[in-house]
Formats: C-alpha cells, structure tokens, sequence
C-alpha cells in the first residue's frame, strides 16, 4: 500500500501526469482513502505493465484499452479455471476426478 | 546468462537502433502477460529484458565489450509480474465484474453445470439450496441516479421491491438486492435480486466520470464583459461569475458540483462550457458592427486553412 508519490519514485521516467492519466481512463483502479490514492502490489504491477506495453511494446494509449480489456479478460478466465480446478480437487470423490481427468485427456 | 548479442541475435557491432528494435520484436513475442502460463516465454522475456539493460545503454554495452562486467552482474531486481497477482485473488479488482461482485454468480454455475441439474428442473437432492438470482432492469433519471434516491420497482409476481440507488449509481450499474429472488429449495436460502439500472439521458447535464458536463449559454455581453449567471447543477442552482474576455468554449469548473462523494470517491465537479448566443437582430448592435474596425483582426477559421 503506497502513495502515488512513493510510486513516482520507484518508477523513474513515469510522470505523475501518466498515472493520473491512465486513473482517468480507469486502467488502473487504486484504493483512495481521505482523497489520496493508496495503490496496492496489484496496482503498482499494472501500472509497470502499462509502462512496458507503451514504452517497450510500442502500444499506443488509444489501442490499450483494448489490450488490457482482453488482458483482463483472459485473467478472469484463468482465475476462474484455478478456481473450479480447487473446487474440484476439495469437493470431488477420487473416482469423479479420475473419471474427469480421463474424459479430458480424450477429448 | 548467454552472451547479451546472443540473445538479442544481434552482431557485435550492431547500431543502438538495431538493438531497440531486436529488443522490442523479443519482448513482444515473449511477453510473460502476453503468455500465461509459458514459462519457456517467460524465462526468455526475462533474458532478453536483461540483454537489453547492458546492450541498450552505450555505456553499459562498453563496459561489457571490455570484460569489465558480466552478463549476470546487471540483473536488476526482479518484479513480481502483473500475472502473479491477476491469477490469484487480488485480480479480482480488474476482472470484468468488477471488486465488488462475487466470483461466479448463479449464471456463470448454470453455464458449467447446468446440464446436470437441467434449467428449471426439480433438483434431484435433498440437501438445501440456493434459489435462483432473478435479473431486472430498472430506469432511472439521470439526476436520481447522481443524487441517489429510492424508487419501487413492480416484480412480474406483483410483489413491491423499494430499491435505494445510492449516489454516483453508473449507467448499466447492478444492484444486488439479497435475499429477493426466487425462494430456496429444501430451506435453502433465496437467491438475490439483480437490479441492472439503465440512466435516462438527460436534456442539460452529461455525465464525464464524477464530473457533470454542461453547456451553459451566454449573451455576446456577458461574454465578453463578464457578470454574474445562474448556472444549474444537479444539486440545484448556483450562481457564479463569467470572467470577462470569456468566449464559447470557454470552460468554467464549479468544484465538488458534480456527483455528490460516495462509496468511498470524492465529490466530482461541475465544468460549464460557455456557448456566445447572439440572439435576436438588434439595430443598435448591427450600428456598431458596421462602423467597428477591431483592434486585432483575426480569423476564427485561421485553422481550418489547408497546411502547406
């Protein structure tokens, strides 16, 4: 949990104005507490990877949001399946989840 | 670490130029948020990063063409990557529901498992479960939804729900109303009520975020000599100052005028864009246009002029 200008400081070449910027568009979602941001581990690492897209990637600011919005997407899915897998692995009997795994390797 | 020009499949005496562009044709195709889950891309974004760091830097790159360095020493710390988190629970924050829902709702079950207890069947079980989440729109004016306010909503089964929009309520927002969809199974609880609200337009004010967005017409006058006007703002009427040599276009920010603080974020703010109404014909005002010759001319198209 950081300020943003803790977060300034550790990202040398990232101005204020970009990060408030991208809050603008709502590509980064920081904590706000008595009118401050507060960005959290999260935070700071997507603020890093919007920094890499753009400077490193060359993706320009008007086609991240389609990046990040497939990003986004493609963890949700991800998060979900790690999900399901943990609900299968506390929740299911022994032969579900061997008959599971075989049904799988099949398709 | 390999040699740095290896990596980079770079000559030894390749320009800074060519070795930025190496660099960043790499790092596309290995981009470890690019490839979840690939640990080869992964391992193979994180040398290619580290080659960049000496070779991109001329001073660096010098150093390591003397021997005065290695390849390892320069490895900057490493960062936790975005993927780390967004995997795991806090990526929830960024996920297309949003923090504040929770993980997999009725829908998102129905969609995985809903071939084995078949849509609307009669659950083949005994055990206590949920009910059902049921979905409703809900229209609502433009002010309610900044203001707030509570508004009853009329269920098919005739039954009244009286639903709080809190304040800063977005356009396509849900409200989660628990406990009020369909009723349980064997005493489970009840599903809840999903109240999706859909914001009427409004003829004056727009909504920008926290900010209200709005036109505000003025007289050539108070343009130009600057005065007091009424201005509206969802909270009611304000007045305020037109700075005199304003002219359409002209913004005018009325702070915390905007949506009222809620959950957490501040009062947004009012911005009034000044729109120079000429109105009717006036003999008094054409006498003078017609004799005045300005003390700067200037052409208002000066930029819709094709460049050389």
């Amino acid at each position: 949990m950081i300020t943003i200008e803790v977060l300034i400081t550790r990202l040398p070449g990232l101005h204020r104005q970009d990060i408030e910027r991208w809050i603008g568009n709502q590509w980064v979602r920081p904590d706000r507490d008595a009118g401050h941001y507060v960005f959290r581990d999260i935070d700071v690492a997507r603020v890093r990877l919007i920094r890499e897209l753009r400077d490193d990637l060359q993706v320009n600011e008007d086609a991240l949001p389609v990046v990040l919005s497939l990003l986004d997407q493609l963890y949700d899915l991800r998060r979900r399946i790690a999900e399901l897998g943990d609900a299968i692995a506390r929740t299911a009997p022994d032969d579900l989840r061997r008959t599971l795994a075989d049904h799988l390797a099949k398709l | 670490m390999d040699d740095p020009y290896q990596t980079l499949g770079v000559a030894r005496d390749a320009s800074q130029d060519d070795i930025r562009r190496a660099f960043r044709k790499l790092a596309k195709a290995h981009h470890p948020d690019l490839n979840p889950g690939n640990a080869q891309a992964e391992a193979r974004f994180k040398a290619v990063t580290a080659a960049n760091e000496i070779l991109s830097d001329p001073e660096k790159r010098a150093r390591f063409d003397r021997g005065e360095i290695d390849a390892q020493g320069q490895e900057r710390p490493q960062h936790p990557s975005y993927r780390d988190y967004a995997e795991a629970e806090p990526g929830r924050r960024y996920g297309p529901s949003g923090p504040q829902q929770t993980a997999w709702s009725a829908e998102d079950i129905e969609s995985i498992f809903g071939t084995m207890f078949g849509a609307g069947a009669r659950p083949r079980t005994d055990s206590p479960l949920r009910g059902q989440d049921e979905r409703y729109t809900l229209p609502t004016g433009f002010l309610d939804a900044v203001n707030g306010a509570t508004t009853r909503l009329t269920l098919p089964d005739g039954r009244t729900l009286d639903v709080r929009i809190p304040p800063g309520t977005e356009d396509g927002q849900i409200l989660r109303l628990r406990g009020q969809g369909t009723a349980g199974w064997n005493g489970g609880p009840s599903g809840d009520a999903l109240i999706e609200i859909h914001i009427a337009p409004h003829p004056i004010f727009r909504r920008d975020g926290n900010d209200i967005r709005l036109d505000l017409p003025v007289t050539l006058a108070e343009a130009v000599l600057g005065g007091p006007v009424e201005i509206p703002t969802p909270g009611g009427k304000v007045r305020m100052r037109v700075p005199p040599h304003s002219d359409t276009g002209t913004e005018l920010r009325l702070r915390g005028r905007g949506v009222p603080a809620h959950a957490g974020q501040s009062e947004g703010d009012l911005y009034a864009t000044l729109r120079v109404v000429v109105g009717q014909p006036d003999a008094a005002l054409e006498a003078f246009l017609r004799d005045w010759k300005p003390e700067h001319p200037a052409n208002p198209r000066a930029a819709m002029e094709p460049g050389p």
